[in-house]
């Protein structure tokens, strides 16, 4: 789970870490309203989306009054905008974020994230500020500081001061960055945070050098959400796809893409698979959709509702291998959906493993006509060949 | 012989007198499994199955010798059942949970540091030797008795390569799930040097998918290390950037994590690797065929 860079900062500033003056607003008149409030001759107007790469799409900009603020949020607000990461139908800005304009002396960035080889939570950092990190990986590797935190002991001062050091933060800013480093640290340990990722980090101020956390990112464990409440909270259903989360809703997990086969199979392994395969034999697959364990007759028929959602879907391709799952249910399930959908377009259905034999005779006996698959290569060859007529 | 499960273990369940624990047991037993016993807090004394039930492993492990635990506990709690399962010296424990949160997993990790129990999962269909033990929740009868180790991340893909094996003649020696989070109890480096060591392992098939750099440093670890040969398969061809495909760990983040740079660099380390999830089997014939190893 993502959530805005306000509501990041609105957290970090929780841990005691500093990050500009501001405020949210959902109106251009509320947005007057913030940069009043919070004071100062100069203001940047952030548009709130999840997506990465808004200053280049215009979804950041520097004011220098009241009004221009105003007018700023209301160009911003209720547009959708574009970035390299949002696709091309972009993202609908609802909210922006106001604060004070900063004094920039020198930008840094600061990640956290799990590192799948240590199997800890490591430091990445980087002189190199404001830049993508995955950019300066490519060019500038040496740049590149990385420090593991063990879990037991967690982050402690000196590593930090490694840290700080090899990217120059030197003299007063050296006990800043200890501090806030810990401070992340924490909040990313107590919240179950996969992520969180501050760029730039940034020298501030005109007269003592200040450091302070100009954007921030972070992505928490969807798994441990039961016990996060108040992040929990957080989320903002309308920046995800609305049949994905009613997908997950029905216990389904559907990702859209932009073929024409649908695609519902038990297993994110064999769901992959099975696209790789229609892939292979020269098909565009719809959609990646694995039904799960224990799929009941009305899951299947949830699954059919969805895939069909999309306009594009020509055929649709069922690949079962039942280990906790039943054929035989699986079966009932497409019958079920046939029968209630009015399903137009072709099925296709490979069934192997638990109750195959059953799951193989209810689709033979029901009088409807399914294209039957005596495996995966033959199910994504048919597929392929049911779209190409 | 075979890998971390044999006729020899003996097998308790955590989580015993669960609806999912009480029919893998009955299952499990089908096959031979000697299961021993089983815990459920709370339930100490009773019995299910018509096996004793304990309050903790410690006390399952002091009455029955138990020495392999199939946890199925439910994902909040996992971490702390493997974590007790480790205090309590069982060699080999399967943890069958989707949805254990990483950070409990990154403390399971620290705790387990100098202690030798392997840690299997979370989210795995977990292990099975066929004919002699089954822990875990896959359907035992696709696995005939074989010499082919096969080690995967997804378990629907793992019955996948199987059938796909069995329709050709061959079986497994032992199966090993590792799951698809991010985070796993035992890699697939561990499992190849487990197959390398094993005599009735002579060839591995290793399944493995988008996201994280595993695959490829097992691949490193099996040119520098192996003898049998090794067969490679990387689901996610068709995977867009940034979006998980279903597991938590299946994810591109960058370049090095794709489907195509993974099969590769496992074909530039000298892997046999089947590019088609549809011909996992016919290139674990091949392999065999050019190795000389014979189909059992």
């Amino acid at each position: 789970m993502n959530i805005h860079e306000y509501q990041a900062k609105e957290l970090l500033k929780s841990y005691g870490v500093p990050v500009p003056v501001g405020g949210v607003a959902y109106s251009d008149q509320q947005a007057a309203q913030v940069a009043e409030e919070i004071g100062g001759n100069k203001w940047v107007v952030k548009a709130q989306i999840h997506a990465g790469g808004r200053g280049k799409a215009g979804g950041v900009k520097v004011v220098g009054s009241i009004e221009e603020v105003q007018k700023t949020a209301d160009a911003m607000i209720g547009t959708h905008l574009v970035t390299h990461q949002t696709g091309p139908e972009g993202s609908i800005v609802q909210r922006v974020w106001i604060e004070q304009a900063s004094e920039i002396k020198k930008e840094f960035y600061l990640g956290f994230v799990i590192d799948r080889g240590s199997q800890r939570i490591t430091i990445i950092a980087s002189g190199e500020g404001g830049m993508d990190i995955e950019e300066v990986a490519k060019q500038a590797p040496e740049k590149i500081v990385k420090e593991v935190i063990d879990p037991a002991i967690g982050l402690l001062d000196f590593q930090c001061r490694k840290v700080a050091t090899a990217i120059g933060l030197k003299g007063n800013l050296m006990p800043q960055a200890v501090k806030l480093m810990k401070a992340v640290y924490r909040c990313m340990r107590d919240k179950d945070a996969l992520q969180a990722e501050i760029n730039p980090l940034a020298i501030v101020g005109n007269g003592a050098d200040k450091l302070m956390v100009l954007d921030a990112k972070f992505s928490f464990d969807d798994n441990a959400l039961y016990r996060q409440k108040a992040i929990t909270e957080m989320r903002d259903l309308a920046e995800e796809d609305p049949k994905e989360v009613e997908a997950s809703g029905h216990g389904l997990n559907y990702i859209a893409l932009d073929g024409n086969i649908g695609c519902i199979v038990n297993g994110a392994g064999l769901a992959m698979a099975s696209l790789d395969a229609i892939t292979l034999h020269g098909g565009r697959p719809a959609n990646f959709l694995d039904v799960g364990g224990g799929a009941s007759p009305e899951k299947v028929t949830n699954a059919c509702r969805i895939v069909l959602e999309d306009p594009n879907v020509k055929c649709i391709l069922v690949n079962i291998f039942a280990g906790i799952n039943r054929c035989d249910w699986i079966a009932k399930g497409l019958i079920q959906a046939c029968n209630s959908l009015q399903i137009k377009v072709p099925l296709i259905v490979r069934l192997a493993g638990t109750n195959v034999e059953e799951g193989r005779k209810i689709l033979a006996e029901s009088g409807l006509s399914f294209i039957t698959a005596e495996n995966l290569d033959d199910a994504a060859a048919k597929a392929v060949a049911t779209v190409r007529g | 012989m075979s890998v971390f499960v044999s006729k020899n273990s003996r097998v308790i369940f955590q989580g015993f007198t669960g609806e999912h624990a009480t029919f893998h047991a009955e299952d499990a037993m089908k096959i031979g499994t000697n299961v021993v016993g089983g815990v459920t807090p709370g339930k100490g004394g009773t019995t299910h199955l018509g096996l004793p039930v304990f309050d903790t492993v410690a006390e399952a492990v002091a009455a029955t010798g138990a020495d392999v635990s199939a946890v199925f506990v439910p994902p909040p709690f996992s971490a702390d059942a493997l974590m007790e399962a480790i205090d309590a010296g069982i060699k080999v424990a399967v943890t069958i949970a989707d949805g254990v949160p990483v950070h409990d997993m990154i403390r399971l990790q620290r705790f387990r540091t100098g202690k030798d129990t392997i840690i299997v999962g979370p989210n795995t269909p977990g292990i099975i030797t066929p004919g002699e033990c089954k822990v875990g929740i896959m359907p035992a009868h696709i696995y005939k008795k074989g010499n082919v180790g096969i080690v995967s991340r997804s378990g629907t893909l793992n019955y996948e390569a199987t059938e796909q094996m069995a329709a050709l003649g061959l079986g497994i020696s032992t199966s090993v799930g590792i799951g698809g989070d991010p985070i796993n109890g035992t890699d697939f480096t561990t499992v190849l040097r487990a197959f390398e060591a094993d005599p009735e392992t002579e060839i591995v098939v290793m399944i493995g998918e988008i996201g994280g750099p595993q695959e490829v440093a097992a691949a490193r670890w099996a040119k520098e290390n192996m003898k049998k040969p090794v067969v490679g398969f990387v689901a996610g061809i068709s995977a867009p950037t940034g979006r998980r495909m279903g597991h938590a760990g299946a994810i591109i983040s960058n370049e090095d994590d794709t489907a195509g740079a993974k099969m590769d660099a496992m074909e530039a380390l000298g892997l046999y690797v089947a590019r088609n999830p549809a011909h996992i089997g016919q290139t674990v014939l091949r392999a065999m065929k050019e190795n000389g190893i014979a189909i059992k």
